[in-house]
């Protein structure tokens, strides 16, 4: 057995938070670059190299890329032979996201009670934590800072198995396409296939921090996320929504075991600022 | 072509864009998103005074993250504009000349735009850090307590935006991806 102590775990989500608001992931920047390249629309250039010289004003200034700077949503995977001493683990991850957030200037963008009071809670918590255990005794966190404009746009279909590929592949276009200009594209777009009701949408999640250029280990999904990223560019949408060549910068998808009765389907958008990290403790 | 506009802006300026346009904004504008909005509008209907001046101004929908020592502002890219839609035309028939934000507006937004010759500009969604580089003074006027959701009066230099739907109600938002689709 290993000890861990919770203090451990509020710096590197503290470290990870500092970092992936300011500075962008290179698989990002290179994928903005080509699209960049490839446009043939002189209004979605101009948005494009502005998301360009964007990186550079905040890795110059410190200021974050984006100034919803996100809800924070860590997938926290430990080993069932950790012990986590010096306290509760929730309350560590929530320490480093608060302490990333005023040490940052990040905005703080969480409201304590959805419908009535919304008030802001200050610290940008509570984090959204989904902690699950795996043999071994390492920790593994995967953290996210996910923007409201893109979270908004994301969807879930419930479909029937008869709907087949074309019915999934309908479903990914439909989200990108009524999303239109708000989710901020040049997106990237996680797809969650099987589960139920609430695990789709998780798989979908977790997609979008999969590395841009990077397929699906099956080919046969692979293949569907190459006709997915081609259908939705065919839309035109372009960057910021102005008509371009370039809509999504990337498809991931995910499958798990569903109901024979059931194909759950849920798209998980995220802006081209995609905004993550990963670390094993 | 990139055409320089100031704000506030005058009848005859504002009439002349185009959706498609690209321009860079300098002047002064005021800041408001959703929680500001629902106060002006309570205002508004209790025939209150509103704590900035509408006519010919412009209005831009952010909310930025908080100002480092030594700078005047945060990161302050746009914001969806469409949660705005509700309150938006009753300011637009109060004279408001413009709106900076980014996604799509509601036809009754659109209506009220062509009623009264103002045009909607959009900003390109997270390049807030770049964008934040062209205010030059930056002044909470009101509801502080609403934190990032104040209003804030900004003076702007050369604010990089794009004309989205002009004040006959052309879209770029239907022009753009029509022309750059597949099956266009």
């Amino acid at each position: 057995m290993r000890t861990v102590d919770v203090s451990e775990i509020s710096q590197a989500v503290r470290r990870m938070y500092l970092e992936m608001n300011v500075a962008v992931l290179p698989d990002v920047r290179g994928a903005v670059e080509k699209a960049l390249a490839d446009e043939a629309s002189p209004a979605a250039r101009y948005a494009l190299s502005q998301i360009r010289d964007n990186y550079d004003v905040s890795a110059r200034t410190g200021l974050p890329l984006c100034q919803d700077t996100g809800m924070a949503v860590l997938f926290i995977t430990a080993g069932q032979d950790v012990h986590f001493a010096g306290g509760d683990l929730y309350q560590a991850v929530q320490q480093g996201v608060r302490d990333a957030y005023r040490d940052g200037y990040f905005r703080k963008s969480i409201v304590s009670e959805p419908l009535f009071d919304r008030k802001n809670t200050g610290d940008n918590c509570p984090a959204v934590i989904h902690l699950s255990l795996c043999p071994g005794e390492k920790v593994h966190i995967l953290a996210m800072a996910k923007g409201f404009g893109s979270e908004n746009m994301s969807r879930v279909f419930m479909l029937a198995p008869a709907a087949g590929e074309e019915g999934v592949l309908n479903a990914i276009v439909s989200a990108v396409r009524d999303a239109g200009p708000n989710p901020c594209p040049p997106v990237i777009v996680g797809v969650g296939i099987g589960g139920n009701f609430e695990t789709a949408p998780l798989l979908a999640k977790k997609a979008t921090a999969r590395p841009l250029g990077v397929h699906h280990r099956d080919e046969r999904y692979a293949a569907l996320e190459k006709k997915a990223l081609d259908r939705i560019n065919a839309l035109g949408i372009g960057a910021s929504g102005i008509g371009g060549l370039t809509t999504a910068l990337w498809v991931s998808a995910e499958y798990a075991p569903t109901h024979i009765a059931g194909m759950p389907v849920a798209v998980c958008i995220c802006c081209h600022a995609s905004r993550h990290g990963e670390v094993t403790l | 072509m990139i055409q320089s506009i100031t704000l506030p802006m005058t009848p005859e300026v504002r009439l002349n864009l185009k959706a498609g346009d690209l321009v860079k904004l300098s002047g002064v504008l005021y800041t408001a998103r959703d929680a500001a909005h629902k106060r002006l509008i309570e205002l508004l209907k209790k025939g209150m005074e509103l704590p900035m001046p509408i006519r010919d101004q412009v209005i831009y929908y952010v909310g930025p993250s908080p100002a480092p020592a030594g700078r005047i502002i945060g990161s302050a890219g746009p914001t969806s504009s469409y949660r705005m839609d509700s309150y938006a035309p009753a300011l637009l028939d109060l004279g408001l000349s413009g709106m900076i934000g980014k996604g799509l507006r509601s036809p009754e937004v659109v209506e009220a735009m062509k009623r009264n010759g103002a045009v909607y500009f959009g900003a390109v969604g997270g390049a807030a850090a770049l964008i934040a580089q062209t205010i030059t003074q930056a002044q909470v006027i009101a509801f502080e307590d609403l934190g990032t959701e104040a209003v804030r009066r900004l003076t702007v230099r050369d604010f990089p935006a794009v004309v989205l739907i002009d004040s006959r109600g052309n879209s770029l938002y239907e022009t753009g991806p029509a022309q750059y689709g597949a099956h266009a």
